[in-house]
């Protein structure tokens, strides 16, 4: 308590103008952050992993499981950093038993769990219920028996039974596509519309979000792919790889378009905040904005994607670039996430002044915690790989 | 048929006097709380602010401090008072030290001075409040006689109301972990008594009254004074209203 209040005392040295005096303490911090941005890796990897299935691009087949095992993997996080950011975190399945309905926040629970239940859940287990069986014939131990209680009792392998799966599988992924959108349109949804705060309230912010989702969630796979290659010593499907970078350039396009309009939309109304938002991107913002987020998140990918449409280099300048572009992507976007959520809590609602925020290392909004949670799925992914490697359907397929 | 007729031509009402207020000027704080609760004949809690009265003293935010157990830390405030200080060239300076409660030094020189005032804020226990609106498992509620209060058992402590308010009413409660906010002295005003802030301001610039008392202290406030509320472009329906409010208070 007492280190929270000298924390407070530092940064009320560092208020300029005038803030309402319970402001000085910023209310969502880094773990805020990490929310929308877990949330939206999930929406994105599930949006690539459908273009396969859905759209019948048969040539992002060897992302297909890795991308809902990304989502997935990430998805089971997603709720950690918003669950532990609360005052009262052993209170939170209120918000499941007492919903209340006027609120954007109320039907958060109900949208993850349909997506995490009804589309995720249902779709890996369809996509794998063949194997699963198989494996579960095959493997001893331990992983013989969590093969064994995945396959849920269901161990008909029947042609009649299998076309089934792919059926209810397709369909599962249909619905998936606009649960995928509703989940970070939905988180978009509970920033923009907070008419209290002019940085936030936007109508665009739910369709900037969504489209920023599927930057980084394309941009992760892109980069998990590349990474497990590398680890099993395989080579990168190249076609894959060119064709996921196209998507993510095309997305970003449109991610950048929007936010673009977004900001011309603001600086040619120019409503009573516009100075203050004017000062808090030109000040305070500037560095994780204009040079995070625009400048390296966005337009060198841009315009290093943009150039390899045009003009292809050999395999290993292509790898290099789209890494290095992807990277940079999910760097740009955590800012964007950044910049919305704590950009939105530095300057005052009365639009005299600016607040300011500084990380902390320890404590369950600090940095090591944080850290935590954008570790964590890296290693759920692991496990899901392990047991689930996609690699090895084909050798199931063909006993 | 007829209780949708009347509620129809209460609402159209309402709305007329948006459009007559540019030009009739009728006690024009009122249309902001327009959509009253049915039941006129029990109480709907307003408040008022006579900004010329204000000496900037900060009593009402030390009394309340302590009348709510509010930690003495200057993050945390039920009310505070802002002081305004407009210079000759049109510069706007806002000071809050610890909310007022230690009172204000002017530090502007006296000739560079247009105007200077004080102004006390708290919650605007909005009609359609924003903080009622997001909170997701509704511990933040309005009860029937138009106060807007927390159920500290209940809330979550997620701080989405917090970002709601306009206002800057609102902070969490550093060590009960959970919202807090003014309440009107709810535990005194329906015991018959008024707030702690009210009973301690030595000029009467603040007063409450039940907006359904057509002859009560508050509507004659209203209807004396040219009275506006904060905000008012973001139709939250404060009940909070200032007599003498400048363009520039915020």
């Amino acid at each position: 308590m007492q280190e929270h209040f000298q924390y407070l005392y530092e940064m009320l040295t560092q208020v300029q103008g005038y803030i309402y005096p319970n402001e000085i303490d910023l209310q969502w911090g880094l773990l805020i952050v990490l929310y929308p941005y877990i949330t939206g890796l999930v929406a994105g990897a599930f949006i690539l992993a459908s273009l396969e299935r859905v759209f019948n691009v048969k040539v992002l087949k060897p992302t297909y499981e890795l991308a809902l095992l990304t989502a997935l993997a990430f998805l089971l996080v997603a709720t950690m950093p918003l669950i532990s950011h609360l005052g009262h975190p052993e209170r939170f399945y209120e918000i499941m038993i007492t919903p209340h309905a006027d609120s954007a926040m109320a039907i958060f629970g109900f949208v993850y769990l349909w997506y995490l239940m009804v589309v995720l859940l249902l779709e890996i287990w369809f996509d794998y219920r063949r194997e699963i069986v198989i494996w579960s014939r095959q493997e001893k131990g331990l992983k013989k028996w969590l093969y064994k209680i995945l396959t849920l009792g269901v161990t008909d392998l029947s042609p009649r039974t299998l076309r089934w799966d792919e059926k209810i599988g397709y369909f599962v992924t249909v619905v998936g596509i606009p649960s995928a959108f509703l989940l970070h349109g939905y988180v978009g949804f509970i920033f923009g519309s907070v008419k209290a705060n002019p940085w936030w309230s936007t109508v665009l912010m739910p369709v900037i979000f969504l489209f920023s989702a599927m930057v980084s969630g394309i941009a992760l796979v892109l980069v998990i792919y590349m990474g497990v290659s590398y680890l099993r010593r395989k080579k990168i499907d190249m076609k894959a790889l060119d064709t996921i970078a196209k998507y993510l350039f095309y997305i970003l396009i449109l991610d950048f378009t929007l936010e673009g309009l977004d900001q011309v939309h603001r600086i040619y109304e120019a409503e009573e905040s516009f100075e203050i938002l004017s000062l808090l991107v030109h000040g305070p913002l500037f560095l994780t904005f204009f040079i995070f987020q625009i400048f390296l998140g966005t337009i060198i990918p841009l315009v290093s994607l943009g150039i390899l449409q045009l003009y292809k280099p050999g395999e290993m300048a292509r790898r290099t670039i789209y890494f290095i572009s992807s990277i940079l992507v999910l760097f740009g976007i955590f800012f964007m996430r950044w910049n919305v959520v704590i950009g939105g809590q530095l300057f005052s609602k009365s639009f005299y002044g600016f607040t300011d925020y500084k990380i902390r290392l320890a404590g369950s909004e600090g940095l090591l915690w944080s850290m935590v949670w954008i570790i964590l799925p890296f290693l759920i992914l692991a496990f899901l790989l392990w047991l689930l490697p996609p690699w090895k359907k084909a050798e199931a397929k063909s006993i | 048929m007829k209780h949708s007729r009347r509620k129809f031509l209460k609402k159209a009402a309402a709305g007329g006097s948006l459009l007559a207020v540019g030009i009739a000027n009728p006690f024009n704080a009122i249309i902001f709380a327009s959509e009253k609760p049915e039941d006129p004949s029990k109480p709907w809690w307003g408040y008022g602010i006579d900004i010329e009265k204000c000496i900037g003293c900060g009593r009402c935010a030390n009394a309340c401090k302590l009348e709510n157990n509010v930690s003495k830390e200057p993050f945390y405030f039920r009310t505070w008072v802002e002081q305004y200080t407009i210079k000759n060239d049109g510069e706007v300076k806002v000071e809050s030290p610890n909310g007022g409660i230690d009172g204000f030094t002017q530090t502007v020189p006296e000739e560079d001075i247009f105007k200077s005032f004080f102004v006390p804020k708290m919650c605007n226990h909005c009609y359609k409040s924003p903080c009622v609106q997001v909170c997701p498992v509704g511990a933040t509620y309005e009860s029937p006689d138009g106060v807007v209060l927390v159920d500290k058992d209940y809330c979550l402590g997620c701080r989405y109301c917090v970002q709601a308010c306009p206002y800057g009413c609102r902070y969490i409660d550093p060590i009960e972990k959970v919202v807090d906010k003014c309440t009107f002295c709810y535990h005194r005003i329906i015991k018959g008594k008024t707030t702690a802030c009210i009973e301690v301001c030595p000029t009467n610039a603040r007063l409450m009254g039940d907006l359904n008392d057509k002859s009560g202290e508050l509507y004659t406030f209203l209807k004396n004074h040219n009275c506006l509320v904060l905000k008012p472009h973001l139709n939250t329906g404060c009940k909070l209203y200032y007599n003498e409010l400048n363009a520039e208070v915020s």
